[in-house]
């Protein structure tokens, strides 16, 4: 393995459910978290429907994998950007999310929050700063 | 350069595969090396060796196998996506007490993690999606 | 750093496309391929937007739109036709390569 420390993003815009990409991409995340790379996820577009609280699949006989996004913190997966103009498009805000949290180690393990609203603009130079972007 | 290729869709279904194939053969025609080709999602299907299409329609899975024996590469399939699709090589089959398999022999399974290597050992990785 | 940014879905069916538009900074690129070659045809909706945007590059695949039979003069202007090879180069050219699947 190379010693090289790389900036991965996975881009996250699908809605979860419908299709598999979600959480097979949630996967990799989890997968690649042991790879000590400088992690971070972006939810564009019908991403953000991926960590909307209340999930509840009981219904359609499939796997909740949203539980799984609140763990990402243990696996020092904490840089979860979300865009403000996707919200906004669906009638969303930041309160209809997952509380997302992780604890800073360099902190006396405070708790903070994993979920940072980004504008699009913002967004636009985060994946401009990457050395790799995952697209599912 | 270096390249790792990302392939997220079966074939004949989406033409992702189909330009996977002619972006990783124009990047070994130009001397460039492809550290790995990995297979996710629906990709995995791309893997099997029973495929059978008409005879005038290209063959995917086995342009991706003379591909991989010309330039010696490394194609691997997920085996969490595989697992639940149902890509079976002899290792899987005997752990999954399974009577069939139905990878082809250019192909390998393996693990996510070749995904992420192939990401940091490479300096491009070029996906190709629906 | 500056991306290649690749569409391969058509604008008039998915979003991909309006997505890469508001993510791309100046300098980077843009490679239309598979579906996404209808978003660099003359006289659609796409075309103000492709020649709205400063300081980007378009590129689009010519075997996709033989393929589908769109002859080269409905490119927009300023849009660079590129075979495969081409679709190489710019990857190896540009920074990285972001996929707007």
């Amino acid at each position: 393995m190379s010693e090289e420390i790389k900036n991965f993003l996975y881009l996250n815009r699908r809605a979860p459910y419908g299709t598999i990409y979600a959480w097979e991409s949630l996967e990799v995340v989890l997968i690649g978290a042991a790879f000590d790379q400088k992690v971070s996820l972006a939810f564009v577009d019908d991403g953000v429907f991926q960590i909307a609280k209340g999930q509840d699949t009981s219904g359609i006989g499939m796997k909740n994998f949203s539980p799984t996004y609140a763990a990402l913190g243990d696996y020092d997966v904490h840089q979860l950007f979300v865009e403000k103009e996707s919200l906004e498009e669906r009638g969303l805000t930041v309160d209809d999310l997952m509380h997302l949290t992780w604890e800073d180690e360099d902190e006396d393990w405070a708790e903070k929050d994993s979920i940072q609203v980004v504008s699009r603009l913002e967004l636009a130079e985060i994946i401009a700063a990457q050395d790799v972007v995952f697209s599912f | 350069m270096k390249f790792a290729i990302q392939i997220n869709e079966g074939p004949y279904q989406h033409q992702a595969s189909d330009s996977a194939y002619q972006f990783t053969k124009a990047a070994l025609e130009k001397g460039h090396e492809v550290f790995r080709v990995f297979f996710y999602h629906d990709g995995v299907g791309n893997g099997t060796r029973l495929t059978t299409p008409p005879q005038d329609d290209r063959h995917i899975v086995n342009r991706w196998a003379e591909l991989a024996e010309q330039h010696n590469l490394d194609m691997v399939v997920c085996v969490a996506a595989a697992q639940r699709r149902g890509l079976v090589d002899d290792g899987e089959a005997e752990r999954n007490q399974k009577d069939a398999t139905n990878l082809h022999p250019k192909f390998r399974i393996s693990g996510l993690g070749q995904l992420i290597e192939a990401a940091v050992q490479s300096e491009r990785l070029v996906v190709f999606g629906d | 750093m500056n991306a290649l940014h690749t569409v391969n879905k058509s604008p008039f069916e998915k979003r991909s496309f309006d997505s890469c538009m508001g993510h791309i900074l100046e300098g980077s690129a843009v490679l239309l391929y598979e579906d996404g070659v209808y978003a660099a045809m003359k006289g659609t909706a796409m075309e103000g937007k492709v020649k709205s945007a400063q300081g980007v590059r378009f590129y689009v695949l010519g075997p996709d739109l033989k393929a589908r039979g769109v002859s080269e003069e409905r490119v927009i202007d300023g849009v660079e036709i590129v075979d495969y090879a081409g679709f190489v180069d710019l990857a190896a050219e540009l920074d990285k390569v972001v996929a707007w699947v």
